[in-house]
């Protein structure tokens, strides 16, 4: 049985863990907080960490290891101070993603969830991080590099190893360490909200244009629908009625299928 | 051209420090919650249901109809929960929203929790996301300094807590029972429905589960009224929606703009597909939306004309793919991916994204046979409507799909041993392959290394 921490750090840990559960109606809740608290104190999901969860939340360690093992995030062996991880999905590997994966790979002399012998660099294929108008996108400890190419990314890797600092394209001033970065997904706040851009440019593209052309949403009251579609012939809504084709079975995840012909009845979505 | 845009979500995003409290509050931030806690919470859903707003997180279910399925009162808690774990791959308008413009997700939250009768609300954030995280959760502490949170907001009476919480890498948690799961601390896989979340939700307890973009609607419902708000879109799709381009197109970005635009209108406002090349195939709403083509560039983007032409509207992700592009590598990516994200609960999915990971790589590499594509197409066959949530149905959309419209390419990597596409000509910037220069010439990764 491994023991979970001891002396002022288990103190200070504990202190940590309390905060965390009184958030949620049920304490158990806190369990992916708790998670990446101990990532923060260890740099990786150590035995220790699980027995520290499972004590604080009364699970035994297999159920913990059975959530820390589900999430990607959690490291399950020491790993470098950056997590550099660069998005094959397809759309950034088809706009360039391939080869900058290829290039940090073979410049770095590592593979995939792996890390440079002196610590600094864990390599990851990442799946798509919610930037494909910034493709070919990579995070470094989950702060996103947008607008990558084989060059810049080797660059930024090259000034992580040198002890430099790198600026993120959208993020805070400069990139957090792997176990800075953990607290503040265990929802201890750093004070860096405030740091960095609100919007890059893709961000920005429509509504720059709207305000070139003058396009804005229509006022109050509406004179004159817009010329789209469906408002030639208005339809009076039906509130709670059937709206549209939707009335299939589960919810999908975002972007997901509710049109599909599933071959199953329908049923009351809530 | 018919169809302009209509920044409503969007329309703060270009000021300074436009996460701020002040600058939300400088431009209107915050209106709309007094007017709301002066409404009877009845009439709020009604003014929601009355809007036509449809869930923006991709299903697209009637937003106010959802929230009237909550039960009657019967004292105990109920709780709203926010899915801020944006993951479908070509879906990137939550994250820059709530980059950008976190006060109004957590005053949509507040809004709608009242007229829910909710005390306590979470936003479920992606853990992959930093930066917005940390936006999120300054925002949420920002409001309760300022009297939004907290007990007797604004003198109404009315108490809430807001709890941020960071996921950890999942994107089966974008749904919403998987999210419940993962939000009481367990490994996120989804629930049987019935009983519904409305039902029982978070803590078996009765739980509204939106999407960022729809809480995000919210506020300017609240502060300009259903007929406003109906006044754009079309009958059945109403309001309006943040498309994100992204792809080979000229200027990607997101654009706002009433649902029933085109794809056509969208390029040429975005300055088409980037120069010298022309549309090949595109999703209308993600990786798990069938794949169209040039064909479908003047369909209506609203859900019933995206479902006409075959397809899904999905979360309006457009992610565009010229003529440069191997749809089988396009493809095959995808599905490592469904694949790598398979919770494993049930059998359809994860044996089926197992296998048909496999057979996509050998296709791709020159390695596949005929009999392959009938395999494929079978595999989707045991999945589609027999998986249990809609991830795996997603999994086989674009494969049926692609093998529909690009059989032709398929058999020319089984016939012609290999992909006959060049990646360099599809990336952004010039390059020489690592297997070309150690001479090995084929394309992307080594078969089988996909997913993450």
């Amino acid at each position: 049985m491994i023991e979970p921490y001891e002396g002022d750090k288990l103190a200070r840990l504990e202190a940590d863990a309390a905060a965390i559960t009184a958030r949620y109606p049920d304490p158990r809740s806190g369990l992916l907080p708790l998670l990446h608290l101990v990532q923060s104190e260890d740099g990786y999901v150590t035995g220790e960490g699980i027995a520290f969860c499972a004590r604080t939340l009364g699970l035994s360690t297999a159920e913990v290891s059975g959530v820390a093992t589900f999430y990607t995030q959690y490291k399950r062996h020491p790993c470098g101070t950056y997590n550099v991880g660069v998005c094959t999905n397809t759309l950034c590997a088809i706009m360039g993603g391939d080869a900058i994966f290829d290039e940090l790979s073979e410049h770095l002399g590592i593979g995939h969830d792996e890390t440079t012998d002196d610590g600094a660099i864990t390599l990851e294929r990442i799946e798509c991080n919610a930037a494909c108008d910034y493709a070919p996108v990579m995070m470094v400890n989950w702060e996103f590099f947008d607008h990558q190419t084989p060059q810049s990314a080797a660059e930024i890797v090259d000034t992580l190893r040198a002890g430099d600092q790198v600026v993120p394209t959208r993020g805070a001033d400069s990139v957090a360490s792997f176990t800075e970065m953990s607290r503040v997904l265990a929802g201890f706040p750093d004070g860096r909200g405030g740091e960095g851009i609100g919007a890059g440019e893709p961000t920005l593209v429509g509504l720059r244009l709207a305000k070139d052309k003058g396009w804005e949403a229509p006022e109050l009251p509406v004179a004159e629908p817009p010329p789209t579609r469906a408002q030639e012939e208005p339809v009076e809504p039906v509130p709670g009625g059937e709206q549209s084709s939707v009335d299939t079975p589960a919810a999908p995840p975002e972007g997901g299928t509710a049109d599909t012909e599933t071959g199953r009845e329908p049923s009351e979505e809530a | 051209m018919a169809t302009t845009l209509t920044p409503v979500l969007s329309a703060r995003w270009g000021v300074e420090e436009s996460w701020s409290l002040r600058a939300y509050t400088d431009n209107g931030g915050y209106t709309a919650l007094r007017t709301a806690l002066a409404t009877d919470p009845a009439d709020l859903i009604s003014a929601i249901k009355d809007s036509g707003l449809r869930g923006r997180g991709g299903a697209g279910f009637p937003a106010g109809m959802k929230w009237g399925f909550l039960p009657p009162s019967d004292g105990g808690p109920r709780y709203l929960v926010v899915n801020a774990d944006e993951s479908e791959p070509g879906t990137c308008k939550d994250t820059p929203l709530m980059m950008a413009d976190p006060h109004l997700l957590v005053e949509g939250t507040i809004i709608t929790a009242f007229a829910i009768g909710c005390h306590q609300a979470f936003i479920y954030v992606r853990g992959e996301i930093l930066h917005v995280y940390r936006r999120v959760l300054e925002a949420v502490a920002q409001a309760r300094e300022a009297g939004y949170l907290g007990t007797d907001i604004l003198g109404s009476g009315f108490d809430l807590e807001i709890v941020v919480h960071a996921g950890a890498g999942a994107y089966i948690c974008g749904e919403e029972t998987a999210l419940l799961d993962s939000l009481e601390g367990r490994r996120g896989q989804p629930r049987l429905k019935p009983p519904f979340p409305a039902v029982a939700g978070l803590y078996a307890r009765p739980t509204v589960i939106n999407n960022v973009e729809t809480i995000a609607s919210v506020p300017s419902i609240v502060a300009r009224g259903a007929d406003w708000f109906r006044s754009m879109g079309t009958d059945k799709s109403t309001g309006f929606g943040l498309f994100s381009l992204s792809g080979h197109v000229t200027r990607p970005g997101q654009y706002e703009a009433p649902l029933g635009i085109t794809l056509r209108e969208l390029l040429d406002m975005a300055g088409g597909v980037r120069e010298g090349h022309h549309l090949k195939f595109w999703t209308p709403g993600g990786s798990s939306t069938p794949l169209l083509t040039d064909a479908h560039l003047d369909v209506p983007l609203d859900y019933e004309a995206v479902a006409e032409a075959g397809s899904m509207l999905g979360t309006r992700a457009l992610q565009i793919f010229d003529e440069t592009t191997c749809v089988v590598r396009a493809i095959s990516r995808w599905t490592d991916f469904y694949a790598h994200e398979s919770c494993g609960k049930c059998t359809p999915c994860r044996e089926g994204t197992y296998w048909m990971k496999q057979i996509l790589a050998r296709i791709e590499h020159g390695q596949g046979t005929m009999e392959d594509l009938d395999t494929l197409l079978d595999v989707c066959d045991n999945i589609l409507g027999r998986a249990f949530c809609a991830l795996g149905d997603g999994a086989t959309s674009t494969v049926t799909s692609g093998i529909a419209l690009f059989r032709d390419e398929f058999a020319a990597h089984i016939t012609g041993a290999g992909c006959p596409f060049d990646p360099v000509a599809s990336a952004l910037f010039d390059y020489t392959p690592r297997a070309r220069r150690e001479g090995r010439e084929l394309s992307g990764m080594p078969a089988g290394t996909g997913g993450a």
